[in-house]
């Protein structure tokens, strides 16, 4: 290797700071950011660092790059405006942001918005895609690298309820899932020119689910999730490595741990994919720990899942067997995140931000906050702090 | 300079192109493809184009007319990078020329809005006196401003009736977005008790022929070729679904907005596929919009040709769902809609229904020569909000 391309890969490795998140629940998909500190102990008044007006909705997580922040939002009339902002993740200083107009059609469920997916990251890049189908690519500081108007490509890729599913980077290619009743595919994307680098047909049917990392012998494999089931694949060309083909939901999304992914099929899931990536084995199922809109959370030796009643189920990891569950103040559109396995953080559909404490024989409740606003979506977490949004704003909770 | 060229050098020189003109950038945007073709020149392009100062926004605004939806964004968001780098610098932002681009309605109506923007953010007053005048602009947004000043304006005057229905009357001549529409339809109607015809001021079809029903077993029928898609022969008799005969009858809806409800002639049905079919006299040649509202799965013929079909059931309905340019012929033309019912049993999935309405770019109607009148409620059809 020459000395200036090695020099290129330690600077770029070096770019990826444990406190980065860089997709819809932070590393791997997983909502543990392993390795974040000295996050807020409570959710207070004194706890909210800085608060800002947001220029449209979005049900989209916040991505923290070094000290930035990026957020997509959509505004107007059809939510034909699109958004991609960046500010400073200390003081919520607007850096820049960019606008575009949508391509694709931007129906949608009230509820829900055409700034649903979360963005992606590869640390350099930030990749944005809207229910739209409208995927752009810019620097750090807002240089427009790319875009697709994929709706322009394949013009039955759409969804009149909305889309939601957020993209991964994994190696050198962004996957996307653009699934639907009518034309449904996943793509992987070139990060540099954002061209088709492979594209699979995928099952007809709507498909709001994100896809998620695990790591087999050391490699990244994307696990993609739709009713039919899970197909993995290997990133940079599509190819499958292995199939579970007894059905999934098309909400929440799977997680993984290692070798192991947790499913919501049949309530949860289990398995473990050898390192070869052949068959997986199942190791348990649970009716019971039935997710609702929530994505699971693996922390330690255990598994959350908040079901649709706003119930929080702990269960332990390597049998499913339930521990203890409490009722949080749901409903939640949002799925929770941790650090470590001392706190767990979610906010309701009503703006109620809950900090559960985990180190106790069952979780506690240990303080709220209420925000006052709609939010449907996911907390991320940086080192020092939390990001939420609402509807209308963007808030960073830090430890006073 | 070609925008390869261009690209090779600026990789080279990491640095201005010396020579280069900003119309050589934009020419790089132009050339955006399908499926990422032209991205790489786009984006070098956007970099050095996005180091001019504020003065080249008019430029960049002027390229975006019959800019495809690509192009116009890679022009859309380097004019706003430069404004908001000309901006934190302190920079002189030329509003005059931004008001200029606004006021001549032969630029890009996109552009024009952008220009309305920028205005806005620099100068607000000056972007305000111009907002009266936008009440007939040619570009949507820029009308929707202008229409949403003057239903203001009624509202403060709503217990003075006859000024504000004049003001009103005046917003929906004006108004072509279907929320303002239904804004002071509902103010003329709930506050002033006058008559309004949505309909019509929409453009909906209202009359039709329908045929039903064919058979949508196991989803097939969205894909099987019905007789209705070769020739439509409103005298006909057909085999339909479970071998019973059927023929076209005549129907017709007083519905708000248009809608077209197969389960009134035909009774709620599942696993079944329905056809409608009216026709539109033009008195030119001439390009509009068909626009559809549907949630079940459905196809669109003009003239025989298929325009476009869509395999989506029961995820929502709103009016203007798909829009769907095509060019009528002088004379009769002649609309086949296929619309497919499926086999869930929610109550949510009953309806099996379409609405559709021609109008122009903007979504002002374009109305059928021979157009009759709105049909009252009375005499068919059932009168429910749509949205």
């Amino acid at each position: 290797m020459r000395a200036t391309l090695l020099l290129f890969s330690i600077l770029s490795i070096n770019a990826l700071g444990h406190a980065d998140w860089l997709n819809f629940r932070g590393p791997n998909g997983s909502g543990l950011g392993d390795g974040i500190k000295d996050l807020p102990t409570e959710l207070t008044d004194e706890s909210v660092a800085w608060k800002i007006p947001l220029p449209g909705r979005g049900l989209s997580s916040p991505l923290i790059v070094g000290d930035r922040l990026f957020l997509s939002a959509a505004s107007g009339p059809e939510q034909r405006q699109l958004h991609l902002l960046c500010f400073d993740r200390r003081t919520g200083e607007p850096l820049w942001e960019r606008k575009f107009l949508a391509t694709g059609r931007t129906m949608s469920h009230k509820k829900t918005s055409v700034a649903a997916p979360t963005p992606a990251s590869d640390g350099e890049r930030i990749y944005a895609i809207f229910s739209s189908n409208d995927l752009f690519c810019v620097d750090l500081d807002g240089n427009l690298i790319w875009m697709r108007a994929l709706t322009l490509d394949y013009p039955n890729a759409s969804n009149s309820l909305g889309m939601a599913s957020s993209p991964i980077v994994a190696g050198d290619t962004l996957i996307a899932q653009i699934e639907n009743d009518s034309e449904s595919f996943a793509a992987g994307f070139d990060l540099l020119t954002g061209e088709n680098k492979w594209k699979l047909d995928r099952p007809n049917a709507a498909n709001w689910s994100s896809p998620t990392l695990l790591q087999l012998n050391g490699e990244d494999v994307v696990a993609m999730q739709s009713s039919k089931g899970i197909v993995g694949i290997v990133p940079s060309t599509g190819s499958p490595l292995f199939e579970l083909g007894d059905g999934a939901a098309t909400i929440p999304s799977s997680v993984a741990a290692g070798d192991r992914i947790y499913i919501p099929s049949n309530g949860l899931t289990a398995f473990k994919v050898p390192p070869d990536g052949g068959e997986p084995t199942e190791l348990w199922n649970e009716s019971a720990q039935r997710p609702g809109t929530a994505s699971p959370l693996v922390l330690g030796d255990k598994v959350y899942v908040i079901n649709n009643a706003g119930v929080l189920n702990c269960a332990n990891k390597e049998t499913g067997e339930r521990i203890w569950r409490i009722r949080l103040k749901g409903p939640f559109s949002g799925s929770p995140v941790a650090a470590n396995s001392d706190y767990l953080y979610i906010f309701n559909e009503a703006g109620v931000g809950q900090l559960v404490d985990l180190r106790g024989e069952e979780g506690v409740v240990v303080s709220e906050i209420e925000l006052g606003e709609t939010i449907l979506s996911t907390p991320s977490l940086s080192d020092g702090a939390l990001y939420i949004r609402s509807d209308s704003h963007l808030w960073s909770f830090s430890t006073p | 300079m070609k925008p390869l060229t261009l690209l090779a050098a600026a990789l080279c020189l990491n640095a201005p192109v010396h020579g280069a003109e900003p119309a050589d950038w934009l020419t790089a945007f132009q050339e955006v493809g399908l499926e990422g073709e032209g991205n790489s020149a786009a984006a070098a392009a956007w970099g050095e184009l996005t180091q001019y100062p504020a003065d080249t926004i008019p430029q960049i605004l002027d390229a975006m007319k019959g800019a495809s939806p690509l192009a116009a964004n890679w022009m859309r968001s380097a004019a706003g990078a430069i404004l908001e780098r000309e901006k934190k610098a302190g920079a002189t932002i030329p509003t005059d020329e931004f008001r200029q681009f606004l006021l001549n309605r032969e630029n890009a109506p996109g552009a024009r809005f952008l220009a309305y923007e920028f205005l806005d953010e620099i100068a607000s007053d000056s972007a305000a006196t111009l907002v009266p005048g936008m009440l007939d602009d040619p570009s949507p947004p820029l009308r929707r401003i202008a229409v949403a000043q003057v239903i203001e304006e009624a509202k403060l005057i709503i217990n003075d009736q006859d000024a504000a229905s004049k003001l009103l009357r005046t917003a929906l001549d004006a108004a072509r977005d279907v929320d303002q529409i239904n804004e002071i339809a509902s103010l003329l109607r709930e506050d002033l008790k006058q008559e309004v015809d949505l309909p019509t001021q929409f453009g909906f079809l209202m009359r039709w022929h329908l045929i039903a029903p064919f058979d949508n077993t196991g989803r097939e029928g969205f894909d099987a070729v019905y007789a209705p898609e070769t020739n439509v022969d409103l005298t006909a008799t057909y085999q339909g679904k479970d071998e019973k005969e059927i023929r076209w009858e005549s129907y017709s809806t007083s519905n708000d907005y248009g809608m077209v409800d197969f389960n009134q002639p035909f009774s709620p049905l599942k696993e079944v596929v329905g056809y409608a079919h009216t026709e539109f006299e033009s008195s030119t040649e001439r390009q509009v919009e068909l626009r559809l509202g549907c949630k079940n799965a459905w196809k669109v013929w003009l003239n025989g040709e298929l325009i476009f079909g869509r395999e989506e059931y029961h995820r929502g309905i709103r009016i203007d769902q798909y829009v769907l340019p095509v060019m009528l012929k002088a004379g009769k033309n002649s609309i086949l809609v296929k619309a497919c019912q499926n086999e869930q049993e929610q109550d949510w999935t009953v309806q099996w229904e379409f609405q559709l309405r021609v109008c122009d770019s903007t979504g002002a109607a374009v109305l059928s020569d021979d157009r009759l009148p709105t049909p009252e409620p009375e005499q068919k059809g059932r009168r429910r909000s749509a949205e």
